[in-house]
């Protein structure tokens, strides 16, 4: 987890918000991912993560037109940057190249 | 539908709006509001409120939390030199105002570093065992019949041996007894020797330190001695004691082990320790030494296992008390544990401690009073600054033009009045130094228990004090003078009247006479009470009496030997001195077994009656006899006869009654006399007939050099008997010592207001002081127009004297109703609060108030208008 690593729940947000692509802000993470996951996201660790991830320089943020619907408060998106892009690819293929050396591998335990 | 619940709870709102970064707040604020919204319509309003709230606090993570910006702390710590600054100048530019406020507070500080060392001390004692929080002892609270309950610190042995059978969860128990003394013999050396009975249980549950011998083994075998390193020290000097041998009453015991000395803060004393099963066999034949009722000299301690809780304890000694319970239909005994550290702060009215003991209720009357002193001077400082505050309203205008912020205002007279008491601190600490030998020397028990002496931590509980001091001082007159508007206090020249907040002024002046007053009063009747306790006239003669504790010397002997001083005019024995606290009591009962009550007594010879004047009704003397073998007489008081229904004092004579196991006929009656204290009523007492078991001798002295005498006496003790101290007094002394509460009462009470009424009357001063100075322009142009002097006097304190007036209509019919209803309630004899009582704290205040008004307005009327007048 140190350094440019990601870590499992960051890799799922980061994951999340290139999915979620133009709509990707606080609570519409926690609910994508507790729809995909079907676990239960608090909303507090979703924002300590992307506070990190921000830090870590993987996600940009801006805030958007205030709404009426959170006490016309404006949201905060977040889109992945170009690092976050490289960390996400990066992660994929260590885990493809793992995936490739197992020779046989079926869900049946042996 | 705008109802309040639909919203958010706005002290969440703000919590997070305070401790959030800007930049996060607002994105942050919404999704909690979008959830808060959701959680509404799906869990309805009082949830989703709540799950809001504590999703704030879940927020609340270092990267959400503002750093604290480095540049405002900068300006805050210059700023506080600069109010450091000014405040040294305005302490030093008003001499006489800081000077009060420095004394008033550093005065009863003083009285609250005691308190603080004090409350320290007590709750340090006992901690010095082993995991001391794990440690408790058995309590018993013993009622008869339908009568109160009473609170023991003793037990049954039966509870002690069943806790050991059937109850788990405890790594040791351990019982003890009190009551081994004897004189200890080797060769034919003869020291005095006590100490307890204890199984080999006990350094398992309590952290003595035994620094010869095996803890497990040393109190296991009979006749074995574990010695302190004292008593070790008077037996065999630079000798090994180990293994050598005592004897004490005709037994020898041998040491097996050697403890240190307890530690002062140990709740227990002792000397020695001896074997729990020398004392079993030694009670082979005592049928009741096992009974759930024999509970008045045995303690039983334990230590908890780390996985048990306390309560499951508690159950279990709740079910063996049920059990044992069920036998006795006239004696109920409950079962507690007390946690050994919380002994010197428990009930005060615990019987049958193994020490002296602070209860909680001295403590707390000890902080009351402290904390009313410290509250008069903080008082005194809230006062005068809010009066002087006139003149500091124009440094807080140009403050506030500069740019200060209500805040920095506000900070800058808390420090102002921090550093005052600090200031105030340091001349405590050594006032603390002066009164602490006083203190200590109140009484002895308080000389026994405390030390006061504190350890560096304390110094910390200090200065933490002395900051919480200045910061309610200076609160009111902070937030009042932060609050001035700039422009309304540049603006006009004179002061606005707004802010000379008289009314509160004049309340807290109220108060603290009130308070005075009430101290003065209260010393006044409980110096009353003590004095009246000691003339009381106890139906009997305590003139020139001196009472000597034999310490199991022979009666008989110890007589013959002090007959042979002439000034010893007569001697009485006794078993033990009344009227000075100690009671014994047996039951006795009528014939037909239906009349039964406890009855005290004293068992005498028959000289004390005449020695002691005691009237006879009824019927004669115990015959002269030294020795009495079969007892078949006794004498007995009107409450007696009163009781028993025995008709009139002579038609008592020759009736017998069942008392314990003899049967004793009534040879006399005497008039009723005060045996127990004063706070008690009379009830059935009787004189028993046996000399051989007298413990105390009485001497009548007939000499006109009492002190002398006694010197003589205390000789022929020294000659007679060379191992034991001479414990001796006169009767008075005795007496007054067994009203010592009243006497502490006094001095604590009467030095304390004391305190209060020269910290007011300081308080007093600095107000006239500032009434005549504001007033003097005043003053010069009604004397230019011809008012007298006399008049003057009486315009400027007769607001004053109003305030004083007021404090006494409160302070008196309150320190009446206290004593009357509450503290002397329960005293059977009591002295009647007089209007000396009264009157003499108010007169006490009225003088002082006069002088300290009165000579500030006689120099301000007295002075030379043209000198005040000539420079408008």
């Amino acid at each position: 987890m140190k350094g440019t690593n990601l870590g499992e729940f960051e890799e799922i947000v980061l994951l999340t918000i290139a999915a979620l692509m133009e709509e990707a802000y606080s609570v519409a993470i926690c609910d994508e991912i507790e729809r995909v996951t079907e676990r239960k996201v608090k909303l507090s660790v979703v924002h300590a993560v992307l506070n990190r991830l921000d830090e870590k320089g993987y996600v940009k943020s801006h805030l958007g037109e205030p709404t009426k619907e959170r006490g016309g408060r404006r949201k905060r998106f977040f889109t992945v940057t170009h690092a976050g892009k490289v960390a996400l690819t990066k992660a994929k293929q260590q885990r493809d190249q793992l995936w490739s050396l197992i020779p046989d591998f079926n869900l049946k335990i042996a | 539908m705008k109802n309040k619940n639909n919203i958010p709870p706005r002290w969440a709102d703000r919590f997070l709006e305070w401790y959030c970064k800007p930049q996060l707040l607002e994105d942050l604020q919404g999704d909690l509001y979008e959830h808060f919204e959701r959680h509404l319509s799906s869990k309805g309003a009082r949830k989703a409120r709540w799950l809001y709230a504590l999703n704030t606090l879940r927020f609340f993570k270092p990267y959400t939390v503002k750093k604290l910006n480095f540049l405002n702390q900068l300006t805050q710590f210059i700023m506080f030199k600069n109010y450091f600054k000014t405040s040294i100048r305005s302490i030093a530019r008003n001499k006489l105002f800081s000077a009060i406020n420095i004394f008033g507070l550093a005065v009863s500080m003083s009285v609250c570093l005691i308190m603080i060392t004090m409350f320290v001390e007590v709750k340090n004692y006992d901690r010095f065992h082993h995991e001391a929080e794990k440690i408790f002892r058995i309590n018993n609270t013993h009622s008869y019949l339908e009568s109160d309950p009473s609170l023991f610190a003793s037990t049954s042995i039966l509870v002690g041996k069943r806790m050991k059978e059937e109850v788990p969860g405890l790594k040791a128990i351990t019982i003890m007894s009190r009551g081994f003394n004897g004189d200890g013999l080797i060769g034919d050396k003869r020291i005095p020797i006590s100490g307890f009975w204890a199984d080999e249980d006990f350094f398992n549950v309590l952290s003595f330190e035994l620094y010869r011998g095996d803890p497990a083994t040393a109190l296991k075998a009979p006749y074995s001695i574990v010695l302190t390193e004292e008593t070790a020290n008077k037996f065999f000097g630079e000798a090994d004691p180990m293994g050598k041998t005592i004897t004490v009453a005709e037994h020898e015991y041998q040491v097996t082990g050697l403890v240190k000395n307890p530690p002062f803060n140990s709740h227990m004393d002792f000397q020695s320790l001896v074997s729990f099963s020398t004392f079993e066999i030694e009670n082979e034949d005592n049928r009741g030494f096992l009974s759930w009722q024999n509970m008045w000299s045995n303690y039983v301690y334990f230590r908890l296992d780390d996985q048990t809780d306390i309560a499951d304890i508690e159950n279990r000694l709740n079910a063996i008390a049920a059990d044992e319970n069920s036998e006795s239909k006239q004696v109920n005994i409950q079962l507690a544990a007390q946690p050994i550290t919380k002994i010197m702060l428990g009930p005060s009215n615990t019987s049958n401690q193994l020490g002296p003991s602070i209860g909680r209720e001295v403590i707390w009357v000890f902080a009351g009073l402290a904390f009313v002193v410290i509250l008069s001077a903080g008082f005194n400082y809230t006062n005068l600054s809010i009066a002087r505050s006139l003149r500091r309203a124009k440094e807080v205008g140009v403050r506030k033009v500069v740019g200060a912020q209500r805040k920095q205002v506000f900070t800058q007279f808390i420090v102002e009045a921090c550093l005052i008491s600090l200031a105030s601190l340091i001349m405590a600490y050594f006032i603390f130094f002066l009164i602490r030998p006083m203190f200590l020397n109140l009484n002895p028990e308080i000389q026994s228990t405390l030390r006061l002496e504190h350890e560096p931590i304390v110094l910390v509980y200090f200065i933490a004090f002395a900051l919480l001091v200045g910061f309610f001082a200076g609160f009111l007159p902070s937030l009042f003078l932060s609050k001035l508007k700039a422009i309304q206090v540049l603006k006009s020249a004179s002061g606005p009247k707004a802010f000379s907040k008289i009314n509160l002024r004049k309340a807290l002046i109220v108060i603290q006479f009130t308070l005075s007053l009430m101290f003065i009063i209260s010393a006044s009747i409980s110096h009353r009470q003590f004095k009246y306790a000691l003339n009381f006239n106890l139906g009997f003669d305590t003139e020139n009496v001196l009472n000597i504790d034999l310490q199991n010397n022979d009666p008989q002997l110890t007589k013959a030997m002090f007959e042979q001083i002439p000034e010893v005019t007569d001697i009485a024995k006794s078993s033990h001195i009344l009227s000075i606290g100690s009671r014994w009591a047996n039951q006795v009962k009528s014939d037909d077994g239906l009349d039964s009550a406890s009855v005290y007594y004293s068992s005498i010879d028959h000289r004390y009656i005449p020695l002691m004047k005691h009237r006879l009704l009824a019927g004669s003397n115990f015959p002269e006899k030294n020795s009495v073998e079969v007892e078949e007489s006794m004498i007995v008081n009107e409450q007696f006869i009163k009781h028993f229904k025995l008709g009139s004092p002579e038609e008592a004579i020759g009736e017998s009654l069942k008392f314990g196991r003899e049967r004793l006929t009534i040879v006399g009656v005497v008039e009723n006399f005060h045996y127990a204290t004063l706070d008690s009523e009379i009830e059935c007492f009787a004189f028993r007939h046996k000399p051989q078991e007298a413990r105390m001798l009485s001497l009548k002295i007939s000499s006109n050099d009492l002190l002398s005498t006694r010197k003589k006496i205390e000789e022929a003790w020294a000659g007679f008997d060379e191992v034991h101290d001479f414990k001796g007094y006169f009767y008075k002394d005795g007496l007054e010592r067994a009203y010592e509460q009243f006497s502490v009462t006094y001095t604590l009470v009467g030095f304390l207001a004391f305190l209060t009424i020269c910290i007011a009357s300081l308080g007093l001063l600095g107000m006239g002081v500032y009434t005549a100075e504001t007033r003097l322009k005043e003053i010069s142009i009604r004397k230019v127009l011809g008012a007298t002097e006399g008049s003057l006097i009486t315009l400027l304190s007769r607001g004053f004297m109003l305030l004083l007036l007021l404090a006494t209509a409160i302070a008196v019919p309150a320190t009446y109703y206290l004593f009357d209803e509450l503290i002397l309630a329960d005293q059977a004899n009591r002295a009647n609060i007089g209007l000396l009582e009264l009157s003499l704290g108010v007169i006490i205040i009225f003088g002082i108030g006069f002088l300290t008004i009165g000579s500030q307005t006689w120099k301000a009327a007295r002075s030379n208008p043209a000198l005040t007048l000539r420079n408008e």
